[in-house]
């Protein structure tokens, strides 16, 4: 597996200035709006909480649970790290937006023919060596693009470093299985707008604990059912036979019932 | 046809204009104009529906309700086809005629909901064999297919394709036990749509054991469903009721109900559902009308002979049955999310009036096939079955107002 790339934001670096917000909307020809929310025309916002700016995007979960849903496989985790749509495969069930825990696919519900979005870390400016566009324009290095391992050790060293002023916990290291995308702060998350109750256990795999049993199901199912089916279908023969037997008993033989005996064949 | 007051067939269609006939038109009408909302300005202008709120009224009632309001013919199918219990023949026709329409509706929806409809093709070639949707989508199209070789006889018949219908029947059996896999499966899958939610879904709602809840209520509501369905006909087309056939379902419907209770209750107490069992918040109370209104109440009545012989007391208790299944599923589907997302959602007069239009052409699908086709087969084939008494005679051809006549001794 190639080495996985991912961003930290350390949430205490944040100034609020919107750069990112601004560069994200140029690379996708979204247009410019004061609105800090996540849209189907926006990929990357910046929310205030208290004291706090925090850089909100799509997380690129380890094991994406909008990918594990999508039933075309529109969505996939690319085998560096991007979680990346492909709109031409979409059949717009929204059970991407319907199953991701962090709230990030929106969909172009005023459309005809609507799309979902959201953002791909830049995918195919990281193809091309270049870092996604929001890091490239942060001003004050409160997002940084690395691969996921480094920056994990570097929100370890920052928190070693400087515990007072971080809470001692990197949001997404463990997360619904690990993310991507990386937090620090120096308050509680669930007091930033990110989710407080996820497990730790990749999501997917819930759905999987059960998708996992359907081909033993169908084999055992069928080979139960055809069994019932001759069970009964023997029982009901022999049934239909025994009635012929004592219609051939010479005490009360008689050509009538036998023919009603033959006639009880099923269709 | 004999009394030529108003001319022209405009005339003819007034006076044949009866009130249902024009609920039915206004019903359509504004369908049509949701329709064309719909499909001109996107989901958004036609609904209620917003990221914080993907899935709606289509989702929840039209495709979980109708997947699951269709189990009858499953049910039905395996009773007569694979356990050999005969007795069922005489509403095998009917249930599996329901379980066709009710498909063939659950499709017309979902190309509603889905964004992009044309592309509804995709999963046979896109695979992604990790998604529950992937599974629905394989399901409902191979069950939509095997429920139409099912119901298949009973057109080739109208159409005298005798030979096309020895052949539907020389392969009957691995159809039904197909159709059964694949309904089960679908059943099932449905509740384990929303296992990927642990985070989002009211506690009250979720759990490991969706897949084997929606299973079990679908089973308990299918044959709910031919008890009403019989009912209905037996008023609309003064058919005879198979009392001793539908007890029995009532039977069955009363055991899935119980086996289901018992995980209910493991349910409560595996999540300690105890503290929110209590609070008596709009979840608590849904949540409680399920299990008293469609669960405990049908069961006790099933559980009486004397009700379950009668045919109010059987019909009643399929009521309830339904009732509770449906609120079931609203609450899984809508219910339960409400809280997580912070918002509430009621469904516009729009979603609304599509759904009713869909239905509706369900019970006139079902009123046409009834009228056309032999769908009880009691009537059109075996003589021996006719009791004396008032039938309805229905002409097959031309416009001729069916009649009533005296048929038997």
């Amino acid at each position: 597996m190639k080495k996985q790339v991912g961003i930290l934001i350390d949430t205490t670096l944040c100034i609020g200035c919107m750069a990112c917000e601004q560069a994200c909307a140029e690379r996708w020809d979204f247009p410019q709006s004061d609105v800090h929310e996540l849209s189907c025309k926006k990929n990357t916002v910046v929310q205030q909480w208290g004291e706090t700016y925090v850089p909100r995007l799509c997380m690129h979960c380890e094991n994406p649970a909008c990918a594990s849903v999508c039933p075309v496989g529109a969505l996939h985790k690319t085998s560096v790290g991007p979680v990346v749509y492909d709109e031409n495969k979409c059949i717009g069930c929204r059970y991407c937006v319907q199953a991701c825990p962090f709230q990030i696919p929106k969909y172009q519900w005023n459309s005809p023919n609507p799309k979902v979005t959201k953002c791909d870390m830049c995918f195919e400016r990281i193809e091309h060596g270049k870092q996604p566009a929001c890091v490239e324009a942060c001003p004050a290095q409160a997002r940084i693009f690395g691969y996921r391992d480094d920056l994990i050790e570097e929100a370890r060293k920052r928190i070693r470093s400087n515990p007072k002023n971080y809470v001692q916990h990197i949001f997404g290291e463990t997360e619904v299985g690990g993310t991507s995308t990386i937090y620090l702060a120096n308050v509680d998350f669930a007091k930033l707008g990110l989710p407080g109750n996820l497990p730790e256990r990749a999501l997917p795999k819930y759905t999987w604990d059960i998708m996992e049993k359907i081909p033993d199901y169908f084999v055992w199912g069928s080979t139960l059912m055809a069994g019932f089916w001759w069970l009964t279908n023997r029982k009901k023969k022999v049934a239909e036979y025994e009635k012929q037997l004592k219609v051939v008993k010479p005490s009360n033989g008689d050509g009538s019932i036998s023919q009603r005996a033959e006639g009880g064949n099923n269709e | 046809m004999n009394n030529q007051t108003i001319p022209g067939k405009v005339g003819s269609f007034i006076r044949r204009l009866t009130f249902w006939k024009a609920v039915f038109i206004l019903i359509v009408a504004a369908g049509v104009y949701a329709t064309i909302v719909r499909f001109t300005f996107g989901l958004g202008a036609a609904t209620h529906l917003s990221d914080s709120f993907p899935w709606g009224l289509w989702i929840g009632f039209d495709v979980l309700c109708g997947v699951g309001l269709a189990a009858g013919g499953f049910v039905v199918a395996a009773a007569v086809y694979i356990f050999h219990l005969d007795d069922y023949k005489a509403i095998a026709r009917p249930a599996i005629l329901t379980a066709f329409l009710g498909y063939v509706l659950v499709v017309v929806a979902l190309l509603f909901d889905l964004g992009r409809p044309w592309n509804i093709w995709h999963p046979l070639v896109m695979w992604n064999p990790h998604s529950v949707m992937f599974e629905v989508a394989w399901c409902v199209m191979l069950y939509t297919t095997v429920l139409a070789l099912e119901f298949s006889p009973m057109l080739l018949e109208r159409l005298k394709m005798h030979k096309a219908v020895e052949i539907v029947h020389r392969i009957i059996i691995p159809l039904v036990i197909l159709g059964v896999m694949l309904s089960s499966l679908h059943q099932s899958s449905l509740g384990s749509l929303y296992l990927i939610m642990p985070e989002k879904v009211y506690p009250l709602w979720y759990t490991g054991n969706l897949p084997f809840l929606f299973f079990l209520s679908a089973i308990a509501v299918g044959p709910a469903m031919v008890i009403i369905e019989s009912f209905l006909s037996y008023r609309a087309y003064h058919r005879e009721i198979e009392m001793h056939i539908l007890s029995r379902l009532g039977k069955v419907t009363a055991v899935a109900l119980a086996v289901y209770l018992v995980l209910r209750v493991e349910d409560m107490i595996n999540y300690h559902l105890g503290a929110y069992l209590l609070t008596f918040n709009l979840e608590g109370l849904l949540y409680w009308a399920e299990i008293i209104v469609g669960v405990i109440t049908p069961i006790i009545m099933l559980a009486i002979p004397k009700i379950r012989a009668s045919k109010q007391g059987l019909f009643y208790s399929a009521v309830f049955v339904v009732s509770g299944f449906v609120l079931n599923r609203m609450d899984v589907s809508i219910t339960s999310l409400v809280r997580h997302y912070g918002v509430n959602y009621f469904p516009s007069w729009m979603e609304i009036s599509i759904t009713v239009m869909i239905v509706a052409l369900g019970f006139a699908g079902f009123a046409l096939a009834s009228k056309y086709l032999a769908v009880f087969p009691e009537e059109s084939q075996s003589k021996a079955h006719v009791h004396p008494g008032v039938y309805e005679i229905v002409v097959l051809d031309g416009d001729v107002q069916p009649r009533r006549a005296r048929v038997g001794n």
